[in-house]
């Protein structure tokens, strides 16, 4: 496989001591995330879409450009004051209700997040920057770098958007469909929020005003030899692009930075991947060595900045059907995260500070 | 003068309520009821005619009588009804078409109702979460019922063409749920142990009986050229169906969930089939857009409402204790 050299993808060095002083970019709401409608952080009253928690006063008054994360958790709030015995009868009874997509907000924000945000606080120390680029109550879609052996990138990026944005918003990501084939994965996934990768369902979720979740590098961003780290891959055919063009959405470029230290993977045992029918099998230094001990994740320090919106409702009507504006709107967003992921290094004092 | 409608399929209990409804309509002066065998017990209003849709007796009912609409409902879900796979082939395919060559040689006829099925799409993990009117399977049916409803829909689509001037109405319905009607899927929740596939919840949707007849009603009124998708709002996980029908469950693993599926079964009336299999594993929805706004029907029972009538029935019978 030819290697990707771009001229300025060159990987900064971990423990770079990068600049402290360097001017936060996420202090207030950009020009570009004003036009898309972003009310940005509202301290006194929280939108109307809110999501169905019962939220402290004080969550919405926490600076967006920077995170801590000794504050209240959502576990420890009971739902509008339903014990977890209660909360358990309830769901044994099926007395709870999935929206089309197969999507359980209930189980989702009760068991599913609740389960990931310990690695989100305390194993990865995500600091999530860049928040008020996100709208509050319409439709965005967030295009994010993928990396980190298995997609936990996303899932970071998922408890991101609901524990830190003041709307608490559900990002619904795009899927392959190998997620939707294996077993539970398939099942957790949709229960998630989570749906196939397709035009008809991304632009039925946009429509809605959800927050919708890609990652067009696919399996070759989380399958990418740990050498090629912070390197975009190629991305996809630009059809989250057109999807975007064809609601208006605006684009959040995000980047990442963290996953690609939890599973350094070394090696690809190919010939094992293809008789387990899975893209790539990774190697890395722990695994399969120290079998499920070797699953653990390294502690990385993770960063996530969800960057300024690229508007599509400006473009003429048929945009999404011009190869060329679809083309160069996806360059413009890879480039941009791309640049994002440099400015995240740099800032980040290393890899596992 | 009022209109005369033949419909097919009246010896089964949603072609014989459906006879029965049209015959109840004032702008319905005739129904013509057709079917292989007779049914248990008259219909009201209608006149039957046993006649085997697969051989052409058929065209001669239609230009006595001077059918001018034709409600299909002759297609065959499982092979137990029929009596053998092949024979239900012949009735669903054959039948479909020879009762198409009777339409095409009747100058009367205005209308076609077509009763057909959601499983035309097929089901799959790169399925959308929705399926459009014009989409086309992602996994295409292959064998059964929906291989079957597929052929149907073919033919009923060549038939259009060639008669231009009378209006197809294709009716692509989810499931039928309710407190009477009996189909494969009724048979399978009410198994004493449900089985479902290990690592999977699959959507379901469902069309409440006296719904699904309404939209067939509607259709034979008002005749809307075109195919539309029919189902109750909303989306049911098999779990949460499950859980509200206060059943007994085990999680079979995909490999051997048909083999186990049948043992369960001992009836056969539940559905075990490879295409059955594949439902119960991806599940599937519909969009229904179209039949709210083009066909102007609109279903008085979600999916959930329509489940928990089918559960009241079962609990009525004393099967299920209701905690």
């Amino acid at each position: 496989m030819g290697r990707l050299t771009l001229p300025d993808a060159d990987v900064i060095p971990f423990g770079s001591p990068g600049d402290p002083d360097r001017p936060g970019r996420g202090l207030g709401p950009s020009k570009a995330a004003r036009l898309v409608g972003n009310t940005g952080p509202q301290p006194t009253s929280p939108p109307a879409a809110a999501a169905p928690t019962s939220r402290s006063a004080t969550d919405a008054d926490r600076p967006e450009h920077s995170t801590s994360h000794d504050v209240i958790t959502d576990a420890e709030i009971p739902f509008d004051g339903e014990s977890w015995l209660e909360f358990a009868r309830r769901r044994l009874m099926g007395d709870y209700s999935v929206d089309d997509f197969g999507f359980d907000p209930e189980l989702t924000d009760r068991v599913l997040l609740t389960l990931v945000r310990p690695l989100y606080r305390s194993w990865f120390r995500v600091e999530t920057t860049g928040l008020e680029n996100v709208p509050a109550d319409s439709g965005a879609l967030v295009v994010a770098n993928h990396s980190g052996v298995i997609a936990m990138d996303s899932v970071m990026a998922q408890v991101a958007l609901h524990d830190e944005h003041p709307a608490h918003r559900h990002l619904r990501m795009l899927g392959a469909n190998l997620v939707f084939q294996t077993p539970f994965m398939g099942e957790v996934a949709r229960k998630a929020g989570h749906t196939l990768a397709c035009h008809p369902d991304a632009e039925r979720l946009l429509a809605a005003g959800e927050i919708v979740g890609v990652w067009p590098e696919g399996f070759k961003g989380v399958g990418k030899p740990f050498g090629q780290r912070y390197k975009l891959q190629r991305f996809g055919r630009g059809g989250f692009v057109s999807a975007a063009l064809r609601t208006g959405a605006p684009i959040i470029p995000t980047a990442i930075v963290g996953a690609e230290e939890i599973y350094p993977m070394i090696g690809n045992a190919k010939t094992v991947a293809r008789i387990l029918g899975l893209p790539y099998f990774p190697i890395t230094p722990t695994f399969p060595w120290f079998g499920p001990l070797g699953m653990i994740p390294l502690p990385s320090k993770w960063l996530i900045h969800f960057g300024e919106p690229i508007r599509t409702d400006h473009f003429p009507e048929g945009a999404a059907d011009d190869p060329m504006v679809v083309f160069n709107l996806t360059d413009q967003v890879r480039e941009q995260i791309q640049q994002s992921l440099y400015r995240l290094l740099v800032k980040r004092p290393s890899a596992f500070g | 003068m009022g209109r005369t409608v033949l419909v097919t399929g009246v010896s089964r209990y949603l072609g014989g309520r459906m006879a029965a409804l049209l015959a109840a309509d004032p702008q319905i002066s005739t129904v013509i009821g057709v079917d292989v065998v007779a049914p248990d017990s008259p219909i009201a209003g209608t006149d039957f005619v046993r006649a085997d849709i697969r051989n052409p007796v058929i065209a001669k009912v239609m230009g006595e009588a001077s059918v001018d609409t034709v409600v299909h409902m002759g297609v065959i879900a499982t092979p137990k009804q029929a009596g053998g796979r092949s024979t239900m082939k012949e009735i669903n395919v054959i039948g479909t078409m020879q009762l198409l060559a009777a339409c095409q040689r009747t100058p009367s006829v205005r209308s076609l109702v077509v009763k057909s099925t959601a499983a035309v799409y097929g089901s799959g993990p790169k399925d959308p979460a929705k399926f459009t009117e014009d989409m086309e399977p992602r996994h295409s049916p292959s064998s059964g019922w929906p291989k079957d409803s597929v052929e149907v829909e073919t033919y009923v689509r060549g038939f259009a063409r060639r008669r231009p001037d009378v209006s197809v109405t294709t009716l692509r319905f989810a499931n039928f749920i309710g407190p009477r009607v009996e189909t494969a899927l009724t048979a399978y929740f009410s198994l004493p142990i449900v089985p479902t596939v290990l690592g999977f919840d699959p959507r379901l949707q469902f069309i409440h009986e006296d719904d699904g007849l309404e939209a067939i009603r509607t259709a034979v009124l008002s005749p809307r050229q075109g195919t539309f998708n029919v189902a109750g709002d909303g989306v049911l996980l098999l779990s949460q169906a499950i859980r509200r029908a206060r059943r007994q469950t085990i999680a079979i693993p995909s490999l051997i969930f048909g083999t186990v599926g049948r043992t369960l079964s001992p009836t056969g009336l539940a559905d075990f089939s490879s295409e059955a299999v594949r439902y119960l594993t991806y599940g599937r929805a519909l969009d229904t857009r179209a039949m709210h706004r083009t066909l102007g029907f609109d279903p008085m029972w979600s999916t959930d409402e329509a489940f928990m009538s089918f559960v009241r029935r079962d609990s009525a019978d004393g099967e299920v204790d209701v905690a």
